[in-house]
């Protein structure tokens, strides 16, 4: 049974960390796609973006979650998510929007994109140094450990990512609500459906534009923060998961939410099951085993540092047999 | 001027045919000025810095010219941007590395060759036998159950071949430290690395050349990610971070004729190499196939309409880009004279070269080299300047607000990052098409 825990440990909870996290990145992502129709590189560095601004405000107050006894970061969190909502909304304002009224290619704006994206690396690592700062400023890092009677090795969850689960579940449940209940939601939906029709029909498909980049930056700072919650802090977090983040867009269907969702749960299990080392689960068995089928000692489909090749294998899988993903995304 | 019509398309063309006497050409007083003022800032940089710094800096740039005209025809004649320039420019590197460093004889003298010709037969036998279980459909067995028989088939296939590479590679690093080379001509590493980036280019092209552009910027930002990844950790094959130098130059090297002749014969044999490719660039591109290629970037419908098969076109075009990059990076990495495989990155060995490309003037092959060496002349010189910029900005800071950042160089280095994107932007909004622009004819 140590055996299961330890999969459970290693994988289960993994899994679900780094799904979570691709989840919330790739459905700003795909927002963005469904509203302005280019995909939009720089959002994994507005994930960076968010948490830095997060780590500056936790170093400024180091003690100000102590009274709601939570992480300090996790109380900073809306600040820094109005915050990267702004930036999001000035830099679509100063470069994207111009662009858009020459109505240039959409490989125009992904390039615009990778412009910007080199903007927010120059200025977080100006100010930020290169190396990992943790975001538990002048606190520690809480580990829950339980016990499964029976069992020596226990279940191990970090405080991060308990917080990960709960304020995934609920940004999920909230965007579900405001897309299909909401009237502002119910607009997007229909300006993402046909952008012609909406802006004749009398939808402010400005204030739809504006609200896009408050829900993709709010996303991204929250992805991002939990994530450097859980490791740490890195300015080249954003390299690392811009290759997810998209194959999980894609994965899902371009321009479809919760395909995000499901594709960013898919990558995430799909990277950690790659890189598990299946070995440790056949150990039970493995005296039992004849000589001609001796178990090598590491048995993971790809070593941990060739883990960027799992979604980039997915997203060609994906691109060869079912190009508009397993939701059946719209434009291709 | 009419254009050559090939006879399917007579009717549609027939107005063209009485297309009036050709404008008088104007004179390139734009070009003139700019490549004089690009000169004057050469010359003075061979003033200020010595000809020995000056001639690297122009090697470099020429290199970097090479694979700025692979991406001025990706991007500026058929419109497929090419986000990965980094991984083919590794490529490139590492075969040129491959062919030219010295045989490693211990390598061959033991079995360890056999063993991994053995592996890689086996690789190969895997693959047929994956492709075979693939087509078993064909004897009736159910398609389901095909596609499962093909997934176990494949995964446990994978699992051995990967053990039993993962047996020899290690034997290899704790035997014999790495491969070595095959001490073969310099040339033929970089004729073979273009090839290689040509593969991959075609593998990459094929899967995504169908799609949305959006696709091959992804896909191409995953390989050459992939790529480095691969450089860096296959330590039998590259030795990895440990590094291998020095690589040796198609020319004397400076040790026997100096520096500054060896560089200057260096940059001959690279400025050769530009001269040959302009030259066929320029003939494709006024050729019908050029026209056609820019007929398929500017209507799509239309030149689909006129029976021209896309994404054939595209495929040749992204291909023929991947070659140059190849080309370019192996020249690059044999000047550099050593093989680091974390030395490539994606900043100046991809955003370096678009910038270079939309600054220059994409599809104007001219405007390419303008941009390639200028971008490159600033970019070295911007290494001082930002950081005595930041040592001023930071001497203000702690003279008024005590500020003290650490590892202020490596922060200044990453201003210029923000410069680079912040040029991206500027350019795409305010000259489009770059400082010199593609001169479009237009036939009335």
């Amino acid at each position: 049974m140590n055996e299961l825990i330890y999969f459970f440990n290693y994988v289960v909870v993994a899994g679900s960390v780094t799904g979570c996290i691709y989840a919330m990145g790739a459905v700003g992502v795909t927002l963005i796609y469904s509203i302005l129709r280019f995909a939009h590189f720089a959002h994994a560095d507005m994930m960076t973006l968010g948490a830095f601004v997060v780590l500056l405000l936790t170093m400024l107050f180091p003690h100000a979650g102590d009274a709601l006894g939570l992480p300090t970061a996790i109380v900073m969190l809306p600040i820094g998510m109005v915050f990267t909502s702004l930036v999001a909304v000035g830099i679509d304002r100063a470069f994207y929007q111009p662009l858009r009224t020459h109505k240039v290619k959409p490989i125009v704006m992904v390039i615009a994109s990778l412009g910007v994206t080199l903007m927010l690396q120059g200025l977080i690592r100006l100010f930020a140094g290169t190396g990992a700062q943790s975001l538990y400023v002048d606190a520690r890092k809480e580990i829950f450990r339980l016990e499964v009677p029976g069992i020596t090795r226990p279940i191990i969850l970090t405080e991060p990512q308990v917080i990960l689960f709960v304020v995934t579940i609920a940004a999920v449940v909230g965007l579900h609500l405001f897309l299909t209940r909401s009237r502002l939601g119910k607009a997007m939906r229909a300006m993402s459906d046909n952008p012609d029709l909406a802006r004749a029909s009398g939808i402010n498909t400005r204030l739809i534009i504006t609200l896009t980049w408050v829900i993709a930056g709010s996303l991204a700072t929250l992805a991002g923060t939990l994530l450097s919650l859980d490791v740490a802090f890195k300015p080249d977090l954003s390299f690392f998961l811009l290759l997810p983040i998209f194959a999980a867009a894609i994965v899902g269907g371009v321009g479809h939410p919760f395909g995000a969702i499901a594709g960013g749960f898919l990558v995430g299990f799909a990277e950690t099951l790659a890189v598990f080392n299946w070995s440790v689960l056949l150990r039970p068995i493995r005296d039992s085993l004849p000589d001609w089928l001796a178990l090598p000692a590491n048995l993971a489909l790809v070593g941990t540092e060739y883990k960027i090749v799992v979604p980039f294998f997915i997203l060609i899988a994906v691109l060869i047999w079912r190009p508009t993903g397993i939701f059946k995304g719209k434009v291709i | 001027m009419t254009m050559s019509t090939s006879p399917n398309r007579d009717d549609a063309s027939q107005h063209r045919r009485q297309a009036p006497a050709p404008t008088p050409p104007t004179r390139p007083i734009r070009e003139l000025v700019l490549f004089g003022g690009l000169a004057a800032i050469v010359l003075g940089v061979f003033a200020m810095m010595g000809p020995a710094y000056a001639t690297r800096m122009l090697v470099e740039a020429a290199c970097y010219a090479i694979l700025a005209l692979g991406l001025t025809i990706q991007w500026g004649y058929a419109g497929q941007f090419n986000a990965g320039i980094m991984g083919f420019v590794a490529l490139g590197g590492f075969s040129a590395t491959f062919f030219s460093i010295p045989v490693n004889h211990d390598f061959w003298a033991s079995d360890l060759p056999w063993r991994l010709g053995g592996v890689l037969l086996a690789i190969v036998a895997a693959i047929a036998l994956v492709w075979a279980v693939c087509r078993v459909d064909r004897l009736g067995v159910p398609k389901l159950l095909r596609t499962l028989l093909a997934v176990v088939v494949g995964l446990v296939a994978y699992l051995v071949v990967v053990s039993w590479l993962r047996e020899v590679t290690g034997d290899i690093q704790s035997q014999v430290d790495f491969v070595g080379g095959l001490g073969l001509p310099v040339w033929l590493g970089w004729i073979v690395g273009g090839a290689l980036a040509g593969g991959v280019g075609y593998l990459i092209g094929h899967i995504c050349l169908g799609l949305r552009s959006d696709y091959l910027v992804i896909a191409t930002l995953g390989i050459a990610e992939i790529i480095k990844a691969f450089l860096k950790n296959s330590d039998w094959l590259t030795r990895g971070t440990a590094t291998i130098s020095p690589l040796p130059w198609p020319v004397p090297d400076p040790g026997a004729v100096g520096f500054v002749t060896a560089r200057a014969l260096y940059l001959s044999v690279t400025v050769i190499m530009i001269a040959v490719i302009f030259f066929l660039l320029h003939r494709a591109y006024h050729a019908p196939w050029g026209r056609m290629i820019r007929a398929i970037r500017d209507n799509e419908v239309s030149a689909a309409a006129m029976g021209k098969s896309i994404n054939r076109r595209r495929q040749e075009i992204f291909v023929f880009g991947c070659i140059l990059m190849g080309l370019g990076g192996a020249a690059l990495t044999s000047f550099t004279g050593i093989f680091d495989p974390q030395g490539y990155l994606p900043l100046n060995h991809t955003f370096l070269v678009l910038v270079m490309v939309i600054l220059g003037g994409p599809g104007n092959n001219l405007g390419t080299l303008f941009g390639a060496v200028l971008v490159y002349v600033i970019w070295i010189m911007s290494g001082p300047l930002a950081l005595a910029v930041m040592h001023g900005v930071t001497a203000l800071g702690a003279h008024w607000f005590d500020w003290q950042p650490g590892n202020l160089d490596s922060r200044a280095l990453q201003a210029r990052v923000f410069v680079i994107g912040l040029l991206i932007l500027l350019v795409l909004r305010f000259a489009p098409g770059g400082l010199i622009p593609e001169k479009v004819k237009h036939h009335d």
